[in-house]
């Protein structure tokens, strides 16, 4: 990657409250014009990281850099940067035009110039009617969307989303989901998306950094956070994976054999730093397939749930391992609580963690 | 606030809608007896003809107005000309008053601001400190004011023992005391509704001003001063109305030169020297003047909020 096209660039950013530490020399770089979201638990450090990008936080430790320049020692209003704020921080005294007006005003605009811009982001946000209104005046997806024209409009070179979407109802989050990716995608502006959902950063970004507990988990695309997590904690908080521990044999180039719960061995790839000796499979309920074979393990049906396109199957292994496999319903029986199942897994899709 | 909750709110008010006017009844009553008599009292009063011994006769004059306004010469037969001594009177307690409520500010803000930014658990005790002289009567403390101003109180003391001074300051009997008076007197009246207003005061939304590109006091005065401007003006108002009519510091603090329209009502009312319906009138017109500029205050209010 070249070095000039790195929006942001987190160098070993240490950030500590008192005796807690809330980021652990955190490391990522932000490219230009891409959607990156910072994902995880409540409490992870996503939204620490997050304000002191925007500067109001002091980080303990390391660097911050905006297109190559230091701007750990900035105060926020001399960083340009802006945010949309979680519950949105509306000024509730001025109309949605001076809302949005307000920081062009700020960077020495004249009134009229910022104006014409504030209507031109006002348009793009599709609030073009609602101009004179005051903020209390607007439902929850429109002030969301004041929130998003103000921060948009004085055309910063990051833009940073804490949440934006939590305060909203979930048939909105949806709509407003696809409005954010194409709105980031015309004005090309880097956006870092702070989110706990994993459906909404897995939909939405072009790479994901999955935190927890003031680290950096894996940073990567959905497709590769969701296909090969690095360890359990981001195989287990993305998606619903099936954490089987088994014994591994062999790790060479990427690839290891382990033997299953019951004994089968098989070949998988393997994360970086996986080593031999007891480990965890992660392994998608979608790619355990019921078969008519041997199968590579076998498992006891305990329940089941019925959702619609799938059939959702709760088992157990041999071992007492509980076992989740997702089956299409298409035609197919529901096998009865107590029937043991010969079960495929698709070692291809499997991924032995590096714990 | 953002618009009332939908649904609770209608059938709710549908419930209380009946009896509503018989709720409040005791509410009418008390401010009928305790408020409109009195002031109706006054009025009256103020267009009737003095008794000499204190009291009024029953005869309708505009002699106190006249009084107040006009200046007919020492024997009451010259033509009438504008009389300068109560109106001179009437400015100076505005300039006073104005200038106590804006000392009031000065300090009331910033102290305001420190308690409601407090944690939570101690807040109580910043605001139980702050009230804590309002358990001693006015008039005690504004004695103890001018025990301390005084040429050989402990504030002149300790300027002479320090040597800042030779000579004790001659504070009391000035303006300068008359201003400490009503500022220790009614600061907390300016403290407490800014406080109630910051403590609601979101403040997201000063890092909101910040990401947007102000610096600290461009984000007091664009962003906080409005937001908490219902609570600056209750306290505003809460200092000057008082400080206008106040008597006791102008009385006890202040000498001949700081005379305030307070302290001409009062001795209206004193003694046999009194001059009721006079008193009255001047207290008539102070009133019409408050509730004036309330009025405007209050039309501008309303055309802001739209």
């Amino acid at each position: 990657m070249d070095q000039k096209n790195i929006a942001v660039d987190v160098d070993h950013v240490v950030k500590r409250y008192g005796s807690v530490t809330a980021l652990h020399g955190v490391t990522l770089d932000i490219r230009e014009g891409e959607f990156f979201t910072l994902l995880g638990p409540s409490g992870c450090g996503k939204t620490t990281l997050l304000r002191c990008i925007a500067g109001f936080e002091d980080v303990s430790e390391g660097m911050i850099r905006l297109h190559g320049d230091d701007i750990t020692p900035l105060p926020a209003h001399k960083r340009p940067v802006n945010t949309v704020f979680q519950q949105y921080a509306l000024f509730p005294h001025m109309t949605v035009l001076d809302n949005v007006a307000f920081g062009l005003a700020r960077r020495g605009w004249s009134a009229r110039d910022a104006e014409g811009r504030a209507r031109q982001v006002l348009k793009l946000v599709q609030l073009t009617d609602f101009a004179k209104r005051k903020p209390g005046q607007l439902s929850g997806g429109q002030q969301q969307r004041v929130a998003l024209a103000r921060a948009l409009a004085p055309e910063p070179q990051v833009l940073l989303l804490d949440e934006p979407l939590s305060a909203l109802d979930l048939k909105l989050r949806q709509a407003v989901r696809v409005e954010l990716k194409q709105i980031q995608r015309e004005t090309g502006i880097a956006f870092v998306f702070v989110t706990h959902d994993q459906e909404e950063a897995l939909t939405m970004s072009d790479r994901i950094a999955v935190m927890s507990n003031g680290h950096v988990q894996q940073i990567g695309t959905p497709r590769e956070i969701y296909e090969a997590p690095v360890n359990r904690f981001v195989a287990d908080f993305i998606g619903e994976t099936n954490l089987l521990e088994v014994d591994v044999q062999t790790v060479l180039g990427g690839r290891a054999t382990v033997a299953l719960p019951g004994g089968t061995v098989i070949d998988v790839p393997a994360a970086d730093g996986a080593a031999t000796g007891p480990g965890h499979l992660s392994v998608r309920p979608e790619r355990i397939t019921p078969t008519d074979g041997p199968g590579s393990v076998t498992a006891t049906v305990d329940s089941h749930v019925y959702l619609g396109t799938d059939i959702q199957l709760h088992a157990k292994l041999d071992d007492g391992t509980p076992l989740v496999v997702r089956m299409q319903s298409s035609g197919a029986d529901i096998p009865a609580q107590g029937t043991r199942l010969a079960l495929d897994v698709e070692a291809g899709a499997a991924r032995l963690l590096a714990d | 606030m953002a618009g009332a909750a939908p649904g609770g709110g209608a059938s709710r008010s549908e419930v209380y809608r009946g009896s509503g006017p018989r709720l409040l009844l005791p509410a009418w009553i008390f401010i009928g007896v305790f408020l409109l008599l009195p002031v109706i009292l006054m009025a009256v009063y103020s267009f009737l003809t003095k008794e000499f011994r204190g009291g009024v006769i029953w005869e309708f004059t505009f002699a106190a107005y006249d009084q107040f306004f006009l200046n007919r010469g020492l024997f009451g037969d010259e033509p009438p000309t504008i009389e300068w001594t109560y109106l001179g009177i009437f400015w100076r307690s505005i300039w006073q008053a104005g200038l106590a409520t804006f000392f009031c500010l000065l300090i009331g803000f910033p102290t305001a601001w420190y308690v409601a930014t407090r944690p939570v658990s101690t807040r109580s005790v910043w605001l139980f400190l702050i009230t804590i002289p309002y358990w001693v009567n006015l008039l005690i403390r504004t004695v103890s004011m001018k025990f301390l101003l005084r040429d050989t109180g402990p504030l002149n003391e300790f300027l002479m023992w320090t040597g800042v001074i030779a000579e004790p300051l001659s504070l009391i009997n000035t303006n300068f005391a008359v201003q400490v008076g009503l500022f220790y007197s009614y600061l907390p009246f300016m403290v407490l509704p800014i406080y109630a207003a910051v403590e609601r005061y979101d403040f997201a939304l000063s890092e909101a001003a910040a990401d947007l590109y102000c610096d600290s006091w461009t984000t007091l005065r664009l962003v906080i001063l409005p937001a908490v401007k219902p609570g600056i003006v209750a306290g505003c108002i809460l200092v000057f109305v008082p400080s206008l009519g106040a008597f006791l510091a102008p009385d006890l603090l202040g000498g001949a030169k700081t005379f305030m329209i307070g302290s001409l009502i009062e001795e209206q009312f004193k003694g046999a020297a009194g001059n009721w319906p006079f008193g009255a009138a001047a207290a008539m017109i102070l009133l019409t003047v408050v509730m004036g500029v309330l009025l405007i205050h209050a039309r501008a209010q309303m055309r802001e909020d739209g």
